[in-house]
């Protein structure tokens, strides 16, 4: 009984822990996109009223953006407009960030989540076999094809890509996330449940509309996947070695276990709980990644929303989107804490 | 003559019993040269960033053409035209001398990288972990605020903010680039704060500033060099990629992200233009990687390949 409430104790406090660092990185990613958005050189009054306007209507228009108030207070209006979800008003479009962030999100989501998948796949296998053979030639080419994902400017690759498998061999499809056709029946025929577009059409059953979905996802997010799977199978290798090492190992093996049983059941139950935080960190770059490949692929996400945000300087817009893409990337890392908790006993 | 002065070298180096602390310093560096030198990788890395420094400062003496200067008749011609070895872009100007002179600038960003970001991370990293308590709990707090931030979104914000150029950009990718090399000292400082020698010099009057500047940021300096290697391929995708969104150097400058995107719009009738800078990136990113990936192998034995 004295264990067990112990124990509740001691899951109590971890979850509060949790919440409480959750809490005070949230509100010092505030603080700093704040004090961006304060030093700012656009007088974002003069935007508003424009250049001709009395000193009265200045007045007026400072009152109304809360700008009279002293910077503090300034602060704590902006941090509780945006745990109720406020994150101002884009300059630009006069349309509230959080509605514009929402509706690019889904589009970010697929492709970062695609390519995840990907990199999973073709970064296990290859790390496994790098580590069961150190030093052999497989080993060397999973070093090299890794450290060659590290330093490839995914942008150029986007555009390499394009070049050859779009403009050459025609094997996939362009810019976009659908060709221009099925752009206008997914907005009219299609119920749009989760803004995902596979998962509508598959839903949907409008199977034609999916295929070409793929075709137009395949290659960014096939490139993203290549700069995930060079960080999955570095980090695979070394988890898997550092396993092969143990005598757990040693002895599965003199009890005489057929070694794809050793590797795949023994040594990769212990390599999952690391490889957890891995594959959550390569997914939250993933996220803030895929900025410069939206760009490239014309691809409607919130790289793309806050990059043409930036070339009309239109800050709340991209301060709003860097405040997401900020709490996504604190959450995954924390719900990769806790599913490393789960996993793994000893961290209980 | 010259060959017994280099073997008395390297007898002086390979000395089991060293008779002088330089002698044992320089015998260390010397074996750790030769388990580098081992690592055909690591020399093909260490080869690439030779010749990155080389071009960068012969830049002028090597470039056939001027970098700057206009000639539209002879635009977008295709590589291996006479005397455009890499072809030209749309102003006529001649690619080669232009990834050469851009040597200059990836040169310039990351040596302005260098000597920022690591400088602050190691001061915090070291202060936190010397002094612990309430101090540690504030700066390594902030330091995971900015872990948490996404750096090239945050990158991006910096310098919509301070206006685009190549100092804004330095500045915006030194000011998301500190935290994990404040991670690494404060862990090394650690690692010493409790030893004997530090107390010996605590001892004998020694004030904190003396200490960690003299004793503590010394012990630091391995694990954040290898790290700065590692980290400048990211440094140097980053520089690139502010540069491909107009937000890193400015024209006419021939900083190599920059030259990729005037290419773009030539893609797909004239690919040269945007391919060959990106390739310059990628293989000084990788030289740097490769380099670095050999080092930590030398330093850090934990992690080399058994």
């Amino acid at each position: 009984m004295a264990m067990n409430t112990s124990l509740l104790n001691g899951r109590l406090r971890m979850v509060l822990g949790f919440v409480v660092s959750l809490v005070v990185t949230i509100f010092g990613l505030l603080l700093v996109t704040f004090i961006i958005g304060r030093v700012v050189p656009i007088d974002p009054i003069l935007s508003i009223v424009g250049e001709r306007a009395t000193q009265a209507q200045i007045e007026a228009a400072r009152v109304a953006l809360g700008l009279d108030k002293p910077l503090w207070q300034q602060f704590f209006i902006y941090v509780f407009n945006a745990f109720q979800g406020d994150l101002g008003m884009s300059i630009r479009t006069g349309e509230p960030v959080i509605d514009a962030v929402t509706r690019h999100f889904p589009a970010t989501l697929e492709l970062a989540t695609i390519a995840t998948i990907l990199g999973v796949i073709a970064g296990v296998p290859a790390g496994v076999l790098a580590a069961t053979r150190p030093g052999s030639m497989a080993d060397h080419v999973v070093r090299l094809v890794g450290l060659m994902g590290y330093s490839m400017p995914v942008f150029w690759l986007g555009l390499i890509g394009l070049l050859v498998f779009y403009g050459q061999l025609g094997w996939v499809g362009g810019p976009g996330r659908l060709d221009a056709m099925y752009d206008m029946m997914y907005d009219f025929e299609v119920p749009q449940r989760t803004g995902m577009i596979l998962l509508d059409t598959a839903f949907a059953g409008r199977w034609d509309m999916f295929a070409n979905a793929i075709s137009h996802i395949i290659l960014p997010a096939g490139l993203l996947g290549y700069v995930s799977m060079a960080y999955i199978s570095r980090m695979t290798r070394s988890f898997m070695m550092n396993e092969l090492g143990q005598e757990y190992i040693t002895t599965a093996r003199v009890k005489g276990m057929p070694e794809r049983r050793v590797i795949w059941v023994h040594a990769m139950r212990n390599v999952l709980v690391p490889l957890i935080t891995v594959v959550a960190l390569s997914y939250a770059y993933l996220l803030e990644g895929s900025v410069l490949t939206e760009t490239i692929f014309a691809w409607p996400g919130l790289g793309s929303y806050i990059t043409d945000a930036l070339m009309v300087a239109d800050m709340p817009a991209v301060l709003g989107g860097t405040v997401v893409v900020g709490v996504a990337f604190v959450a995954l890392n924390m719900v990769s804490d806790l599913l490393y908790r789960l996993v793994d006993p000893r961290a209980r | 003559m010259g060959g017994a002065v280099m073997a008395g070298v390297m007898a002086w180096l390979r000395e089991q019993n060293p008779t002088s602390r330089a002698q044992a310093r320089a015998g260390q560096w010397f074996l750790g040269w030769l388990r580098l030198k081992r690592n055909p990788l690591a020399m093909v890395g260490l080869a690439i960033i030779v010749v990155l420094l080389v071009v960068a400062a012969f830049a002028p003496q090597l470039a056939p053409h001027d970098p700057i200067a206009q000639n539209l008749r002879e635009r977008l011609l295709p590589p291996l035209t006479d005397g455009h070895l890499l072809g030209t872009d749309d102003f006529g100007r001649d690619i080669l001398t232009r990834i050469l002179y851009g040597a200059r600038i990836t040169l310039y960003i990351v040596a302005l990288v260098t000597v920022t970001a690591p400088v602050v991370g190691l001061m915090i990293g070291t202060v936190a972990g010397y002094f612990g308590g309430w101090v540690d709990e504030v700066l390594m707090r902030t330091t995971d605020i900015f872990l948490a931030f996404p750096r090239l979104i945050l990158a991006l914000a910096l310098v919509a903010v301070l206006g685009p150029g190549i100092e804004n950009a330095v500045l915006a990718i030194a000011l998301t680039a500190w935290p994990p090399y404040a991670r690494v000292a404060r862990a090394e400082t650690l690692t010493v704060r409790n030893s004997d020698y530090i107390a010996a010099v605590r001892l004998q009057g020694a004030g904190a500033a003396r200490i960690i500047w003299g004793h503590v940021v010394p012990m630091c300096l391995p694990s954040v060099i290898i790290r700065v290697t590692l980290d400048m391929a990211g440094v140097i995708l980053t520089a690139a990629g502010l540069g491909f969104l107009g937000l890193g150097a400015q024209p006419p400058l021939s900083e190599w992200g920059l030259m990729i995107s005037a290419g773009r719009k030539y893609l797909f009738e004239q690919w040269w233009v945007a391919t060959m800078p990106g390739l310059a990136i990628f293989i000084v990113a990788l030289g740097f990687n490769l380099l670095g990936d050999g080092l930590r192998d030398v330093l850090d034995p934990r992690s080399a390949g058994k």
